[in-house]
């Protein structure tokens, strides 16, 4: 990679050995994808919750905090994707102390280095939205996918690692979707139906990921017959990226990109057709059971209107199953100030904040609270679990809510 | 720079030629990616056409693909070269493959049509080798439980 004279001096370790580790990471990675050089970025986000750290990853960025040439500092704003817990309800979760102790660390760790512990996954709708042509580093698929196609802000996927060392370098190498030869779209969609639940915008997502296939691949959708809202973009686009590994869509007329077909070279492009009947087949695939042991609304965490639907949903219930809502700690604040927490938690569900359901040891709490059977309105989320010893089932905010009164899904 | 040159694979929808596959016929093959990294290395292959997530697929303290839909569901991956599809889901495999590393239940190599950038930084840090990127899908050309060898600064893996 051809580098400039201050990113030849961080190599050097001229500017401390943190900015040096970050930089080495940062080139091996772009020599991999032939990245020609940097390009400055102006946020960093970090999935780092600590199942996925382990021990290793935990030391790793303790050994980083404990540099003593002050060089350990991140340059930018970078913040953090949720964590594995919600320490004021980690007993409930029947979470073991050894998690929380990981946890602790981590975050000491992240507060010597500068980050600031936002833990949220849904940064665009709480905390600073990228906008049109900005150059950022993010993680979570969920978070860059939404940037990238929503906001128009260009993000490659960035793994915890990288996305730190991007905090601390202020750059990323240049590859990928920070390019404008790969946000042009590879593969056409035409669908005849524009969704109107939740789940369904999740599935028609995961219906279309699978489709494309990819990382590499930008699938562009036309038929959308209105402006989807913030929160149905959220779940259509995390859950493309869950089973595609998808970082950039455009839908024709709404994303910013793709005013008309042929700004994103859609037009050379033969159509595949999407319709209802396969969103239907992704959802029944996951209709396994009518038993349910514990719903869960997470994947991404729920914005204040969500969680105002749900607490809606609430009212007058009486749950025999657990109801777990997952929020951000922007939110929770607001959700217990409008009053959706109070309801939410007086039908017997939780509000939980800053953390992830599928980021919390899932097999272990799955364990340790005989859950097996769940049920979610998250596409993504019924995708992720799969692998953790679930047998996960999507349906409706309303159906879920049902469950969790009637211990059955209907 | 040319977008292929970036492109850790063609864009999808990818069609590719079959070629005689499986069998001894494969002996001597080398296969030659367009993206390497990592040491030279030689083992066993454990292939299949499917996608590979550290986070959804497996059960990472038995060292197994855990996730029932998998096609390598049961199988240990671990000390194995890795010949699958594409890179699939969340950024979590970044850390994982880190963290895989310093218990010892890692892939000795993983070699996939294409990656995502997780992948990669995964294997950065990681220090697991890897290839990605080739002109013929390598999950069909490459018999599993052939014995593999990887050479990642000539970009290759040849089957022995």
């Amino acid at each position: 990679m051809r580098l400039n004279d201050e990113e030849k001096a961080i190599l050097a370790g001229e500017l401390g050995e943190v900015p040096r580790i970050a930089l080495a990471h940062q080139l091996k990675v772009g020599e991999f994808f032939g990245a020609e050089d940097f390009v400055p970025v102006t946020q960093a986000h970090i999935m780092a919750d600590t199942e996925s750290l382990g021990e290793a990853g935990v030391q790793w960025l303790e050994g980083l905090a404990a540099a003593t040439d002050g060089s350990g500092k991140v340059r930018i704003p970078t913040i953090t994707d949720p964590r594995g817990t919600d320490f004021s309800k980690a007993k409930q979760l029947r979470q073991a102390d050894w998690m929380l102790a990981l946890e602790r660390r981590a975050i000491d760790a992240f507060v010597k280095l500068g980050v600031a512990m936002t833990d949220t996954c849904i940064n665009y709708q709480t905390v600073l939205a990228a906008t049109r042509g900005e150059h950022v580093a993010f993680g979570d698929t969920g978070v860059v996918i939404y940037s990238n196609s929503v906001c128009g802000a260009r993000s490659n996927f960035e793994g915890g690692p990288s996305a730190l060392s991007a905090g601390i370098t202020g750059r990323t190498p240049r590859y990928g979707y920070h390019l404008d030869g790969h946000r042009q779209a590879t593969l056409r969609v035409r669908v005849d139906w524009t969704p109107d639940t939740l789940n369904d915008w999740g599935a028609l997502g995961g219906v279309i990921g699978r489709l494309a296939g990819n990382y590499w691949a930008v699938p562009v959708i036309e038929g959308i017959d209105r402006p989807p809202g913030s929160d149905e973009l959220k779940h259509f686009g995390a859950a493309m990226a869950s089973f595609g590994s998808i970082a950039l869509f455009h839908i024709v007329g709404i994303t910013p990109e793709a005013s008309r077909l042929s700004d994103v070279g859609g037009d050379k492009l033969d159509a595949h057709r999407v319709g209802r009947d396969q969103v239907k087949a992704l959802q029944q695939s996951y209709a396994v059971d009518k038993e349910v042991d514990v719903v869960v609304f997470s994947a991404p965490q729920l914005s204040l209107y969500e969680l105002r639907a749900l607490a809606d949903l609430c009212d007058g219930r009486a749950f025999k199953r657990p109801l777990l809502a997952v929020t951000s700690p922007q939110v929770k604040p607001d959700a217990d100030r409008f009053g959706y927490t109070a309801r939410i938690e007086s039908a017997g569900g939780t509000v939980f904040a800053g953390m992830c359901f599928y980021q919390s040891y899932a097999r272990e709490i799955a364990d340790a609270n005989g859950w097996k059977r769940l049920a979610t309105n998250s596409a993504k989320m019924v995708n992720i679990l799969g692998g953790y010893g679930y047998v996960p089932m999507l349906a409706s905010m309303e159906q879920c809510v049902e469950a969790a009164e009637t211990g059955r899904l209907e | 720079m040319s977008a292929d040159k970036n492109r850790a694979a063609p864009a999808a929808p990818v069609t590719f030629q079959p070629k005689p596959p499986r069998g001894p016929d494969a002996s001597g093959r080398v296969f030659t990616a367009r993206h390497a990294m990592g040491a030279r290395v030689k083992g066993e292959a454990l292939v299949a056409n499917d996608g590979f997530s550290a986070r959804y697929d497996l059960d990472r303290i038995a060292g197994i693909f855990s996730r029932p839909a998998h096609k390598l569901a049961g199988q240990s991956y671990v000390g194995r070269v890795l010949v699958l599809d594409t890179a699939k889901g969340g950024v979590a495999s970044a850390w994982m493959l880190h963290e895989m590393r310093s218990r010892g239940k890692v892939p000795l190599a993983l070699v996939f049509n294409s990656v995502n950038p997780i992948l990669a930084q995964g294997a950065a840090l990681g220090d697991i080798t890897m290839l990605a990127g080739f002109d013929e899908d390598v999950t069909a050309a490459i018999p599993s439980g052939s014995e593999v060898e990887i050479d990642p600064e000539a970009k290759t893996l040849r089957v022995l």
